[in-house]
Formats: structure tokens, C-alpha cells, sequence
């Protein structure tokens, strides 16, 4: 059975239509990125999906009592709210210590846990964040905009942690970015938003799709550059 | 021991230092400083209206202040500006309200005792309604402590919890008008935010948890009561502006010791 699945999912603020008859699903275990530029709706989705959001059209089919990871684009911690690192972690009702040590290696951030929230890195702090999703031992992590603020091989770094975490727990990931070329080693599918679906598929697939490089250019250069351009959605990956 | 006036002020003092201390922490962590002066406006229609109706004071400003508190939300979640709503709706109210003051011909009142509080002339009712009041809004908090606290820190990871942000916003707002109306007596419509804000922004310097901070806070109102009180006593002062000035050298000098330690490390 799916862990999710979205069928023509419309979302609006006031007159504003920022996503359009959107259908995604996402399997056991599956690792899904959502590609798009900004203002494509991506946020949005994801509110939808944990109900911060009320869809305008179309229903969100989630499985009744998924434990869902969930990891915010911007948590800002104002300096005039002093917390450590345990404590964050230990909000949600029956946090064990243990539980928090756990989910803090998994992170790869041991021995945070006394410090405050406001003193970590940047790096650090994402890390935190995913510790915190990771605490209920979630069957889907939803990650928003997880790498924002880290440079290449920190992102590059925290993409391997996720499919490390995938690998030892089985978890399914939906996240957003914006770095396709760093994110798609790790991605089964990814999914190009720009209001709607414009395309979806393989990393391959999807960075070859001119729908995509209509969006994202070819400046990117490298990684994509590999692929053969070749848009129509029902081929292989390229070879 | 409450036929002394000077304990009944005391007791009262104290009982409002501990709500405030809780929800001030609130105010600082979510930048709502101008919310507790809104309510505060609010009451003091409340006030106003209670004397026209003949009912009592603290009724008349709890509703007054709840109405508020409610619009304000409502507003918000309709996508008007947080500030922009508190400033129409805080200084309407205090308009309206001193305009209802002036049409209460016949009864004599003393406005500044509303405006600065008259936190000796408490009586038994009065320290009653306060630790009522003040036991009622803490013992909220304390049950919602982690939602709030969540809802606080994200709105998205809120939602992720299970939680409702803007019921959470709801129970923070109605807790502090019932805190506002309840301190009217104690240090007036014009100083209350004051207790609500000052502790908990001295107290930052010393916590490390958000829990720690709660009760600092309500340690350092507790103090600048007693030692406002004894002042007050001595110099022949106000009384309630004397609990502001003990709490604002304390957030002063705790400020000072905390940044000779930074500065030392």
C-alpha cells in the first residue's frame, strides 16, 4: 500500500492557484525528491501532506497511522528562547533519553545533546532536525529544503546520511530541494513541480526532460550533461 | 495575618508574578509584547463598561478582555498583519473606553487607581479573584506546556505533531487576558506588561531551558513584588510603579553580569 498518495491536489491562497490538479504517490521505502523553482508550489506540498494546509480540490490519501518524521525548511531559534539540544528533541509527549541519543548517531551528530539549539551550525542544526524526525522511528521522513544554508559536500554529506537512513531503518523519504544535480544519486524518482507536475521520473529521466532544463537551464552543466536529452516520459533512463 | 494590608498586597503581588511569569516567557519567545499592552487597553474599556452596567470589575474586564482576544485571532487568521490588528484594536479600545469613562456622570471614579493599579487597597475578594485567576492560567499552561512550546518554536512542525498551532495561539491569548484583567489591581492597566515582559527577559540571562526560564521568571517577579512593596513603603512611593522600577534593575543588573561573563569567556 502507498504511503501516500495525492490525487489532483489543488491548493490556493485566496485567488492565488499556487499548485494545480497535482498527483503523487510514494512507496514503501522509496526515496522521492520534488524539484521546482521557487514559488513552484513545493512548500505547499508538503504542508498539504502534513495538514498545515486545507487542499482547495482533489484529496490526500495518507495511511492511518503512518508515524510521519517531519523536518521544517526554517526552524529559527530566537535567542531569547534558551533550549538544549535534548530538550528540542524531547518535546514530543514520551521521548525517552535513550531514544534521543539514537536518533542523534543516526544523525551523525553525537554527543549534541547538552548543547544550546541557538550555538550549532548550520550544519549541526540540520542534523539536529533530522535527529528530531527520526525520533518516533518514522515510516516516512518529509524533509523541507534540508541542505538550505549548508555549501556542496556538507549538502552532499547530509544526502548520504539520508540514504544511510534509509538504508538501516527502511524509511521512506519525500523531500524538497533545489539542488538536483547533488541530490540525484540518492533519489529513486524525482518530481519537477512548477505549479503542477511537469515531469517525473529517474533522476535521468528528469534532468534530460525539457520541461526541466526549460526551468532550470542547462547551467548546471556537469552531472546533467551526462544524460541524453531525450523527453518523452515513457523511455528508459538513458544509457 | 490578612487584616495587614501590607500582606494582602504581598499575596496579590506574588500571585500575579506567577501567572505572568509562564506567559511572559511566551511574549519574549513569540515577539507579542504589543499583544499584553492590547489586552491591556482592552481592560480598561472593560473597566469602564463594568461601572456603567454596575457589575464587577474583574468580570467586566475579563470579557472585554476575551472579546479581545478572540477578535485579534480571528483577524490574524484572515491574514490581517499581527501588529497592525493590535494597534486599530488596542487603542480603539482605550478610546472607547475612556470616552465611556467620561459619559459616568454621578459615580465618582479614581482612573489613575485603574491606570497604576492600587495594589493596597486589595481586600480578601480581590486576593481571591487574583490567585483564582492566577491558578487557573498556570495550571492551563503547565498542561499545554509542550504543545505551546511547539507550536512556538514552527508552526509546520506543529501541524507534523498533530498539534493546532492556532488553537495553541487561542489558549496563550486567552490566558493572558485573564491574567490582564486579574493584575488590573495589582499594578494598573499601564504597567501590567511590564510584569508579563521584564521578568521573563531577565530570566533569559540565567536559563538554559525554556522550563528554567518559567521559573526563574517568576522567582524575579515574586522578588521585585516583595522588594517594590518594601520601597514603596520606605520612600513613601507608588506602589505599583515601585514593583516595575525593583523588576528593571534586576533585569538591568542580571543583563550586566551575563555580559561580564561572555566577555570573560
Amino acid at each position: 500500500m502507498n504511503l501516500v498518495s495525492i490525487e489532483n491536489l489543488s491548493v490556493r491562497y485566496g485567488a492565488n492557484t499556487v499548485l494545480r490538479h497535482v498527483d503523487l504517490t510514494v512507496e514503501p521505502g522509496e526515496i522521492v525528491t520534488i524539484v521546482g523553482p521557487n514559488g513552484s508550489g513545493k512548500t505547499s506540498l508538503l504542508r498539504a501532506i502534513i495538514g498545515a494546509t486545507e487542499p482547495a480540490e482533489g484529496q490526500i490519501k495518507i495511511k492511518p497511522g503512518i508515524r510521519i518524521g517531519y523536518a521544517p525548511q526554517r526552524l529559527h531559534f530566537d535567542s531569547t528562547l534558551p533550549i538544549t539540544v535534548e530538550r528540542f528533541m524531547r518535546l514530543a509527549e514520551r521521548v525517552r533519553r535513550q531514544d534521543c541519543a539514537t536518533a542523534l548517531d543516526a544523525a551523525g551528530v553525537p554527543n549534541l545533546s547538552q548543547r544550546q539549539m541557538s550555538q550549532l551550525s548550520v550544519g549541526q542544526f540540520q542534523r539536529v532536525l533530522l535527529a528530531r524526525a527520526l525520533i518516533n522511528r518514522p515510516e516516512i521522513l518529509l524533509l523541507d529544503e534540508a541542505t538550505q544554508g549548508l555549501d556542496q559536500p556538507g549538502s552532499a554529506a547530509f544526502y548520504r546520511q539520508i540514504e544511510t537512513v534509509r538504508a538501516e531503518t527502511g524509511c521512506a523519504v519525500l523531500m524538497i530541494s533545489h539542488e538536483l544535480h547533488v541530490v540525484m544519486s540518492a533519489s529513486d524518482r524525482v518530481v519537477c513541480l512548477n505549479g503542477h507536475v511537469c515531469c517525473e521520473g529517474t533522476p535521468a529521466v528528469v534532468a534530460s526532460a525539457p520541461e526541466y532544463r526549460a526551468l532550470f537551464g542547462t547551467g548546471t552543466g556537469g552531472a546533467l550533461a551526462l544524460y541524453r536529452h531525450d523527453h518523452d516520459h515513457d523511455h528508459e533512463a538513458a544509457e | 495575618m490578612l487584616d495587614d494590608f501590607m500582606v494582602r498586597a504581598t499575596l496579590a503581588g506574588i500571585g500575579v508574578a506567577f501567572a505572568a511569569a509562564p506567559l511572559g516567557c511566551f511574549v519574549v519567545w513569540r515577539r507579542m509584547a504589543y499583544f499584553s499592552d492590547a489586552t491591556a487597553h482592552a481592560a480598561m474599556l472593560g473597566v469602564a463598561l463594568s461601572l456603567a452596567m454596575q457589575i464587577s470589575i474583574v468580570v467586566g474586564s475579563v470579557m472585554v478582555a476575551l472579546a479581545m482576544a478572540v477578535t485579534v485571532n480571528l483577524l490574524t487568521w484572515r491574514g490581517y498583519a499581527m501588529d497592525t490588528v493590535l494597534g486599530v484594536l488596542a487603542h480603539s479600545a482605550l478610546a472607547f473606553g475612556l470616552v465611556a469613562v467620561s459619559f459616568l456622570s454621578g459615580i465618582r471614579i479614581d482612573l489613575m487607581a485603574y491606570l497604576f493599579g492600587d495594589i493596597l487597597a486589595v481586600s480578601r475578594v480581590d486576593l481571591l479573584v487574583i490567585w483564582g485567576g492566577a491558578a487557573l492560567v498556570v495550571a492551563l499552561i503547565a498542561s499545554r506546556w509542550s504543545a505551546l512550546l511547539t507550536s512556538t518554536l514552527n508552526e509546520e512542525l506543529a501541524y507534523a505533531s498533530g498539534l493546532d498551532p492556532r488553537r495553541e495561539q487561542l489558549i496563550l491569548t486567552l490566558s493572558m487576558a485573564v491574567t490582564v484583567a486579574v493584575a488590573i489591581k495589582v499594578v494598573g492597566v499601564l504597567l501590567i506588561a511590564a510584569m508579563l515582559i521584564i521578568p521573563a527577559a531577565a530570566a533569559r540571562n540565567l536559563a538554559r531551558t525554556p522550563e528554567a526560564m518559567a521559573m526563574i521568571a517568576a522567582a524575579i517577579g515574586g522578588v521585585s513584588v516583595v522588594a517594590g512593596l518594601r520601597a514603596a513603603y520606605v520612600f513613601d512611593a507608588p506602589a505599583g510603579p515601585s514593583i516595575v522600577c525593583v523588576a528593571a534593575l534586576l533585569f538591568a543588573a542580571l543583563g550586566l553580569v551575563s555580559w561580564r561573563n561572555q566577555r570573560g569567556t
